[in-house]
């Protein structure tokens, strides 16, 4: 891809002006936006004083980690991340399993008014997800013919994200590429609908799984406004919701530093699995 | 399939005829109730958790609750919305996001992916910068903000002073507020955008730009005549969608400013009008009404958008 011809012709490309550009790009770019996150590590080890005297300090002069371990404690945050775990980790189990199937149905087993079905989901994602909210939270309030309140239960952030019409439309697209003549053969040889998902379209469609996983943990992760609602218990929030809730009081360098606590572990999922994100966002949006 | 063939045939006892569709009636269905095995998990919580109360929206939004009993109430709701002070601004200040954030959100993207296909290093290291905010908690992001913000000892405000350059209070002015929380959603949310038009840039043939060149086409030109137009279905698709998403933001105002209080509502938005309908006044049918004339808005939109697009295609 790098040597493709791009919006400047690379021979008439100065070089010091390239190497110029390409510096000012950089420099750009990290100010930019690791300044910000620099400043969120920092602020949190500044002192109270330290944090509002002017001129402001660049880095803390006196770093008070104490504003770390106080924040830990006081917003309880070992306890939000494990929530938040427990979720994010629930959600995705839910989804492989509900949602693969759906698809796998949709896809192969081709079941009578199945695509009326697929278009019902698909409609879904035609209506705003803020418009929802409100009767969204009523029926987790009192779920529809067997009357159970699933408030400040795991399942009223498990069961919600598996209506997801975009995962199940991914799945449907790559399924539809496994050749018929694969999944016929196995049926001759026996195998059942269960087992030919198990052992030929899912072994095949490992990359897609990746996405549709990723997604799975990054929705929960920043989901904000859902488990404020549905977990109003502030020891069963996830991160998001509960720093924001147990933020009442607790002094601003304190505050920065929860933040920057709460942030580590996206930092470093994002990391480890930086090139399938960015991938499965392109792979995503672009088909849609 | 073979039992229907051969069954068909005119010398086969009329019997086995009849067995052999029972047998493939009887595997139809059995086919059918697997299948439909496999999607009930799904279906379930899809109607559940969106059919319900997409239908249940509808219907609260012309009902009244009052200790546990809904009547009807008709368009009682529509006009108490319209009639409430905060209607009009709330409108008025999720377009003024909306632009904004389109003036900042659509274009710096674009630029910003354009100067990185330009560059042959560190484009890894750029990519990762610029999408790291989108994976990062909202309410950290916010959090940070509203720290940066502080007009006392934010360090914004603060470094503005000590270059002695006029300082602005950004969220406790009326003026700023708004320009404060577009900032910070723009840096929260562009990654993605840009790594799309980064996507769609790669894909462009370089022989285009040759061309161009070669016709005399100057740097702005090429940008004009050719990157634009070859990537125009993704630029729109993702105006529409930023259109679509922005007009329900929520976290923002709700974070940064709860929804401007104290100065004069200046970011209360549509979807924090509905927030405080159903959650601070318990008035579900005022909220439901106020979501379905936000759903009607936003699908107006859609309609616009689908049309102009088939204009442009043909």
């Amino acid at each position: 891809m790098s040597d493709t011809r791009t919006l400047v012709n690379p021979a008439q490309l100065n070089r010091t002006l390239y190497r110029a550009a390409l510096i000012l790009v950089v420099v750009a770019f990290t100010l930019a936006f690791l300044g910000p996150l620099y400043l969120l590590v920092t602020g949190g080890l500044k002192g109270t004083t330290e944090s509002i005297q002017t001129p402001p300090t660049f880095y803390p002069h006196h770093i008070e980690a104490s504003n770390y371990s106080d924040a830990w404690s006081r917003l309880n945050i070992a306890h939000l991340l494990l929530n938040t775990l427990w979720y994010a980790f629930g959600a995705l189990a839910f989804q492989l399993v509900l949602d693969v199937a759906a698809a796998y149905s949709l896809s192969k087993l081709r079941p009578a008014l199945g695509n009326a079905i697929l278009g019902l989901m698909l409609a879904t994602l035609m209506i705003p997800a803020m418009v929802l909210v409100v009767p969204q939270y009523l029926t987790v309030l009192d779920l529809p013919l067997i009357h159970q309140n699933l408030l400040n239960s795991p399942w009223a952030i498990w069961l919600p994200s598996v209506a997801n019409a975009f995962n199940i439309y991914l799945l449907k697209r790559f399924f539809d590429s496994v050749p018929q003549e694969l999944l016929d053969s196995a049926a001759i040889d026996g195998a059942g609908p269960l087992r030919t998902l198990l052992s030929i379209v899912l072994p095949m469609s490992r990359p897609i799984i990746g996405v549709v996983s990723i997604f799975a943990l990054v929705n929960v992760w920043k989901d904000f406004l859902w488990p404020l609602l549905a977990e109003p218990d502030p020891t069963r929030q996830t991160l998001n919701a509960g720093i924001y809730s147990l933020s009442l009081g607790v002094p601003e360098n304190v505050l920065i530093a929860a933040s920057a606590i709460s942030a580590v572990p996206t930092v470093i999922f994002f990391l480890i699995f930086q090139r399938s994100i960015m991938s499965g966002l392109t792979a995503g949006s672009l088909k849609g | 399939m073979a039992v229907v063939t051969a069954s068909s045939g005119t010398d086969a006892p009329p019997a086995a005829a009849a067995a052999g569709r029972a047998g493939t009636l009887r595997r139809s269905v059995q086919r059918n109730l697997t299948a439909h095995g496999f999607l009930i998990g799904a279906v379930l919580c899809f109607a559940c958790f969106q059919w319900y109360p997409m239908v249940r929206e509808v219907i609260m939004s012309f009902q009244k609750a009052k200790a546990g009993r809904t009547t009807w109430v008709g368009l009682h709701n529509l006009d108490q919305i319209v009639h409430d002070p905060s209607f009009w601004p709330a409108w008025r200040n999720t377009a003024e996001f909306t632009g904004l954030a389109l003036l900042f959100g659509f274009a710096l993207p674009f630029v910003t992916a354009v100067v990185m296909n330009e560059l042959r290093h560190a484009r890894g290291y750029l990519r990762i910068l610029v999408y790291l905010p989108v994976m990062l908690p909202p309410v950290s992001s916010l959090l940070l903000f509203k720290y940066l913000y502080n007009p006392e000892y934010g360090p914004i405000d603060r470094s503005l002073q000590l270059l002695h350059l006029p300082t602005s209070g950004w969220l406790q002015s009326p003026d700023m507020a708004m320009l404060a929380v577009v900032i910070a959603s723009t840096w929260m949310n562009m990654g993605s955008a840009t790594l799309i038009y980064l996507a769609a840039l790669q894909n462009i043939p370089g022989e285009l730009y040759e061309a161009a060149e070669l016709d005399g086409a100057g740097l702005l030109r090429r940008v004009w005549h050719v990157t634009i137009p070859q990537t125009r279905l993704v630029l729109s698709l993702m105006l529409m969608l930023q259109i679509v998403a922005t007009m329900q933001v929520f976290v923002e105002p709700f974070i940064l400013t709860n929804g401007g209080q104290g100065v004069e509502g200046s970011t209360t938005t549509v979807v924090y009008l509905i927030y405080q309908y159903a959650f601070n006044f318990s008035n579900y049918g005022a909220a439901c009404a106020l979501g379905l004339l936000l759903l009607l808005v936003l699908a107006a939109f859609s309609v616009i958008y689908v049309r102009l697009n088939r204009r442009l295609e043909s």
